[in-house]
């Protein structure tokens, strides 16, 4: 059964199209990579496999389950978690209440007005593991503002893993990091285990195409080429469109 | 033992002795006002502070209550109906507040509560059958729970103090709470909330349904006080004025509303015994809170606190170990 099923999405902002008949049909376990020019569509087209945005037309399936009109709050409870290309986080509390929250939002605990969330165990203790698989196990108490860059990437990254998705999606998690810290959440993304199926938009070619096993070259909204990372990257087409001469 | 607590515990301590240190009924009822408009902006807090939007027609929603149990009461309800049936009503309007004004966020939400808040005015001043109109209407007698009349000022204030208690304990609780921490996600990330999995618009709803009970709670209070209701109660200003108290004192604190409430009560009735330009005096203070302490007063007074507080030590650690100070730059 195909992980994530796309099957001739579309979208169009008023006149402007910016995906148009997308197709991409994600294995479980596969790492894909899409790539493609500022404005080919490609956080787009996230936000619609999210459901943040609604397509025009188009169907998409998450292990074989029609979710197209399935409201996005509820797409993380069927499996599915992303990050954000712009860090999106709560800058008034700390990591661990970061972390907290993402998997507050898949309990029914969620709904208590009465416990006290910082001694729901099950919940901080689950928030911490997250945090020592990225390596920031040791400032887990520290607030969200004292943090750098690269640990707010990091965080980024926990949320999503502590929701234990089945497919998650990376919007250029390397976005802004430096060679060292490129260098952790290499080793971050490839320790994430296989069951997890990985989507993944990135502009960083030396870190993407290691990372990659299938590439998906997006370009004006429409899907150029796609298929095993050394097609893609031999493409003419990609060559034209995306790397340059 | 934190300073938060310590202030609490003194509050606690100074409002359970109060009518014993406290001289004189008018001050006694001055308190008592004090204490249910802090309920009023407890109840408004939970929007403004925690659920960060801004509502311009709590008024609105007290004058429902307020208006019910005096209706009720003057068609010969008992007091406990009345104020049941009052509890009802008020959430109920507020439940259909909140479904038209959550369709927007930000500045629609506050316009839209303006209008929904200026239309419950517009009633109490037309719907004459209803409401008395200008004349508003009279309410004979305060109830008397467990067979403690409130008739006196000293009972009335207890039986407020009462109820300021279990409001601000029922607060404390809520924020504390996972659902409380979700709420102030929506409030500073709505989106990533929603990616998380959680109903962003059904957590408003609950915390706006939270805030119209604690000001129905509030206007209940009220109209026993005054033993009167009138169309000014949900006039503009009286949203306004309950806003500037959760502004004031810090929003999203659970001091904060009640220093607020402190502040806006004593100036409107005390200060203006000697002052009769004390609007003037109240905007003046706002000014300076603004400028002083955006924050607001209680996280205003923490910060300049613990800032004093550094000072402090490291003088002390300056003086006393001269050895050991770090060599300045």
């Amino acid at each position: 059964m195909t992980a994530l099923a796309v099957t001739r999405l579309c979208k169009a902002f008023g006149g402007l199209r910016v995906t148009t008949d997308v197709n991409l049909n994600v294995e479980p376990g596969e790492r894909r990579l899409i790539i493609g020019p500022n404005g080919a569509g490609k956080t787009t087209l996230f936000n619609l496999i999210t459901g943040e945005l609604t397509p025009d037309s188009g169907s998409i399936e998450l292990f074989g389950q029609d979710i197209t009109r399935v409201p996005s709050r509820r797409r993380p409870h069927l499996g599915m978690a992303r990050t954000y290309q712009i860090i999106t986080l709560f800058a008034r509390d700390t990591i661990l209440r970061n972390v907290t929250l993402a998997l507050l939002g898949l309990s029914k605990v969620r709904w208590n007005p009465i416990a006290v969330l910082d001694r729901q165990h099950g919940l901080v203790d689950r928030a911490h593991e997250a945090l020592q698989r990225v390596g920031l196990g040791h400032i887990a108490d520290r607030p969200l503002s004292q943090t750098s860059y690269g640990e707010r990437r990091r965080v980024e990254i926990a949320m999503a893993l502590a929701q234990n998705p089945k497919v998650l999606l990376l919007d250029e998690p390397f976005a802004g990091l430096s060679i060292d810290e490129r260098q952790d959440v290499q080793k971050l993304l490839r320790a994430i285990p296989r069951d997890v199926t990985i989507v993944m938009i990135e502009h960083n070619m030396d870190v993407a195409l290691d990372f990659a096993e299938r590439i998906t070259l997006l370009h004006f909204g429409e899907v150029v080429v796609e298929g095993t990372r050394a097609e893609v990257v031999d493409d003419p087409r990609t060559r034209e469109v995306y790397l340059g001469h | 033992m934190s300073v938060r607590n310590i202030a609490l515990g003194i509050l606690f301590l100074a409002l359970a002795s109060l009518p014993y240190w406290m001289d004189g009924i008018f001050y006694i009822n001055v308190s008592s006002q004090i204490l249910f408009y802090a309920i009023f902006a407890l109840g408004l807090n939970v929007l403004v502070g925690y659920a960060g939007l801004v509502s311009l027609g709590h008024a609105g929603l007290f004058g429902v209550a307020s208006y019910a149990t005096g209706f009720l009461l003057a068609e010969g309800f008992g007091h406990t109906e009345a104020i049941l049936v009052a509890l009802v009503i008020g959430v109920a309007s507020t439940a259909v507040f909140a479904a038209l004004s959550l369709r927007t966020t930000g500045i629609g939400f506050i316009m839209i509560t303006l209008a929904l808040g200026q239309i419950l005015w517009g009633l109490a001043y037309r719907w004459i059958s209803l409401t008395g109109g200008d004349n508003g209407i009279n309410l004979h007698g305060r109830p008397a729970p467990f067979g403690i009349s409130l008739q006196s000022p000293t009972a009335f204030y207890y039986a407020t103090f009462v109820v300021f208690v279990v409001s601000v304990v029922a607060v404390a609780i809520f924020v504390r709470s996972p659902f409380g921490a979700a709420l102030m996600g929506t409030r500073d990330q709505p989106r990533r909330m929603n990616a998380l999995g959680y109903h962003v618009w059904m957590i408003r709803f609950i915390a706006c349904l939270l805030s119209g009970l604690l000001t129905c709670v509030a206007g209940i209070l009220f109209v026993y006080y005054t033993q009167f209701i009138s169309p000014q109660a949900l006039a503009l200003t009286s949203s306004a004025e309950v806003l500037l108290m959760v502004i004031s004192g810090g929003p999203a604190t659970l001091l904060g509303p009640i220093v607020g409430a402190v502040l806006v009560v004593v100036v409107k009735n005390v200060v203006s015994g000697f002052l009769e330009r004390w609007n003037l005096l109240l905007g003046a203070i706002f000014v300076a809170i603004v400028i002083l302490m955006p924050e607001g007063l209680v996280p205003g007074t923490a910060r300049l606190w613990r800032a004093a507080w550094q000072r402090m030590r490291r003088r002390a650690d300056a003086a006393g170990t001269p050895g050991d100070a770090e060599p300045k730059p």
